[in-house]
């Protein structure tokens, strides 16, 4: 093992090390405190920071892959999941339930979708999904003396469980019938995928897998239960990075391993992209909970960025990848609002709940309003962006403009769930007094809510380059 | 002469038991957690079986990871469902419903 194979995996070894450091600290310490907090969120940018100066290439045989699109990915991921920790640990402490773990925890998901989004073989691409999955699971169940969230924690842990077996069911299927794990024996092995059955059987059982992951309709029961039963911080971080990282790996497994059979799995995608386009729009029109609304609004917006991957070309991974960074930040933001907002001690958390909020908190309310109007993908704001390059890149595939306009449609029915949200936070009365919110969850949402609408119009082009590059990586393995 | 074929039927066949035990069972968690570890030993064979029959050792260590995290896995499921059983006293799979769906 070379010396360079370990400066390519250095934002890992970062974030590995740091963990087992900070673990070690916290033991010692035996609590929380804000020096280990900062430490943590120190350890994720400097690892986000090794990202872009890593070198590319491949390491550990292959098995690891430096390249433009994991730089992406990574900055993304670990920075959302530095986010994340103030916001948690702020909300936690309100609760008088700080724990050290938390943002240990944090760390190891972010290690795990480094790995994810650096997967050059069947066998990192299931350890970077398992040690994301393990962290993620623990996190559901963080508040353990709630019987709501370890009700989240056990069927998370449940179903998770069950599309990794899925997803190892199709890996070693792959493996047999291809004759290796990597991703660049198995796409010349599978050729233009016609008569290669037994690959294929195991490539759909992967993508089963991962469309668990990433809570695709119709593998999304999970998703509304485990939303709103986990702690709301934890929501927003898992609504976020996860998502993004769990839909790199399914670019990197279908567009590097499966190049030649394009058209077979587009076939799959497309369908699992409309399904969760309708069940996100249609489901989500009955919901009271905001939480469970939003894990509709998610599986929704999941299924609009398959539908950009399932163009399958450049224009189409690169749609996919800024459609899933402009929603992590409408997403962070959305709940970063949720955590702050509270009434009589009590948490908002249904639409009822929301009435009046504009009188009360202008400032909050106004960045919900934004970030359910960028959710709705209407003109101004960032999601509309997002959603324009994702129809654009349907567009110009063949035959799939039909696709962009079923995804349009959904779109139209799930605006009728955000209108209502506004309408209440606008024009309904309050029914009491809303407390004050804490500072470091105002300040994120804030900050989100001036990203998605006028600070996206200037990083739009550099994210677009960015993307683009990220993109131009995948298929040359 | 036992081939490649009986070996990825036996793997087959266990690993639909093991997603029927997840979704028929209604009674038990520990009876979903012995499902679960029956799907990851459905891989294993199919894996180590693909193993032999290329003449690549790579299966067998993607087996020797499986079996790593499965036990990493057992273990925060058991962990979870501990705290699952403190707040309810109970682990049927019934009561698991303070949520819809």
């Amino acid at each position: 093992m070379p010396l360079s194979d370990l400066q390519l995996a250095a934002p890992e070894l970062i974030l590995a090390l740091s963990a087992m450091v900070l673990l070690l600290w916290g033991a010692f310490a035996g609590r929380a405190s804000t020096a280990h907090t900062v430490a943590s969120m120190a350890a994720l940018l400097a690892a986000a920071v090794a990202a872009v100066y890593a070198p590319h290439g491949r390491a550990f045989a292959g098995g690891f892959v430096s390249d433009d699109a994991a730089t992406f990915a990574k900055v993304a991921i670990f920075v959302a999941s530095a986010v994340s920790i103030p916001l948690a640990t702020g909300w936690f402490a309100r609760r008088g339930d700080s724990r050290f773990e938390f943002p240990v925890l944090v760390i190891l998901a972010a290690l795990g979708m480094g790995m994810m989004v650096s997967a050059g073989d069947l066998i990192s691409l299931y350890v970077g999904v398992e040690l994301q999955s393990l962290a993620l699971y623990v996190l559901a169940a963080f508040r353990r003396d709630d019987p709501k969230a370890s009700e989240a924690g056990l069927k998370y842990f449940v179903l998770g469980a069950l599309s990794s077996g899925l997803l190892l069911y199709g890996a070693s299927l792959i493996y047999g019938f291809a004759g290796s794990t990597h991703f660049d024996v198995i796409a010349a092995a599978v050729g233009d995928g016609v008569g290669k059955s037994g690959v294929l059987f195991g490539m759909v059982f992967l993508i089963c897998g991962i469309a668990f992951k990433v809570s695709a309709a119709p593998f999304h029961m999970w998703t509304p239960d485990v939303y709103e039963g986990a702690p709301t911080p934890v929501v927003g971080f898992f609504a976020a990075a996860p998502k993004l990282a769990a839909m790199v790996l399914f670019a990197r497994a279908l567009a590097d391993g499966f190049a030649g059979a394009l058209d077979q799995w587009r076939q799959v995608l497309i369908i699992i992209a409309l399904l969760s386009v309708f069940v996100g729009a249609f489901a989500g029109l009955a919901q009271s909970n905001l939480k469970r609304l939003w894990a509709y609004s998610s599986i929704a917006n999941v299924g609009y960025a398959l539908i950009g991957l399932a163009s399958g070309d450049q224009a189409g991974i690169q749609s996919m990848l800024m459609f899933m960074v402009l929603y992590m930040v409408d997403v962070t933001g959305f709940f970063a609002c949720l955590t702050a907002l509270s009434r009589e001690g009590k948490p908002m958390e249904t639409i009822q709940d929301m009435a009046g909020l504009f009188k009360e908190k202008p400032g909050m309310a106004l960045a919900m309003t934004a970030f359910s109007l960028s959710a709705l993908g209407l003109p101004p704001f960032s999601g509309f962006f997002a959603k324009l390059y994702v129809f654009k890149a349907a567009v110009f595939a063949p035959n799939m403009a039909w696709v962009a306009v079923a995804g349009l449609v959904g779109s139209v029915v799930a605006a009728f769930y955000y209108l209502r949200l506004i309408k209440v936070m606008w024009f309904d009365a309050a029914s009491g007094p809303v407390e004050a919110t804490p500072t470091e969850a105002r300040v994120i949402a804030i900050g989100a809510a001036v990203f998605s609408m006028p600070l996206v119009w200037l990083a739009l082009h550099w994210l677009d380059q960015w993307a683009g590059a990220a993109a131009a990586a995948f298929g040359h393995s | 002469m036992i081939g490649l074929t009986h070996y990825l039927v036996v793997a087959a066949i266990l690993f639909t038991i093991g997603v029927f035990g997840i979704f028929v069972n209604r009674k038990n968690v520990i009876v979903i957690l012995m499902s679960i570890e029956l799907i990851l030993l459905a891989v294993n064979i199919n894996l180590v079986a693909f193993s032999v029959y290329l003449h690549d050792v790579v299966g067998q260590i993607f087996a020797m990871f499986v079996l790593t995290v499965a036990a990493a896995e057992a273990a925060v499921g058991l962990a979870i469902l501990v705290t699952f059983f403190r707040n309810r006293g109970d682990i049927a799979v019934d009561d698991a419903n303070v949520m819809k769906g």
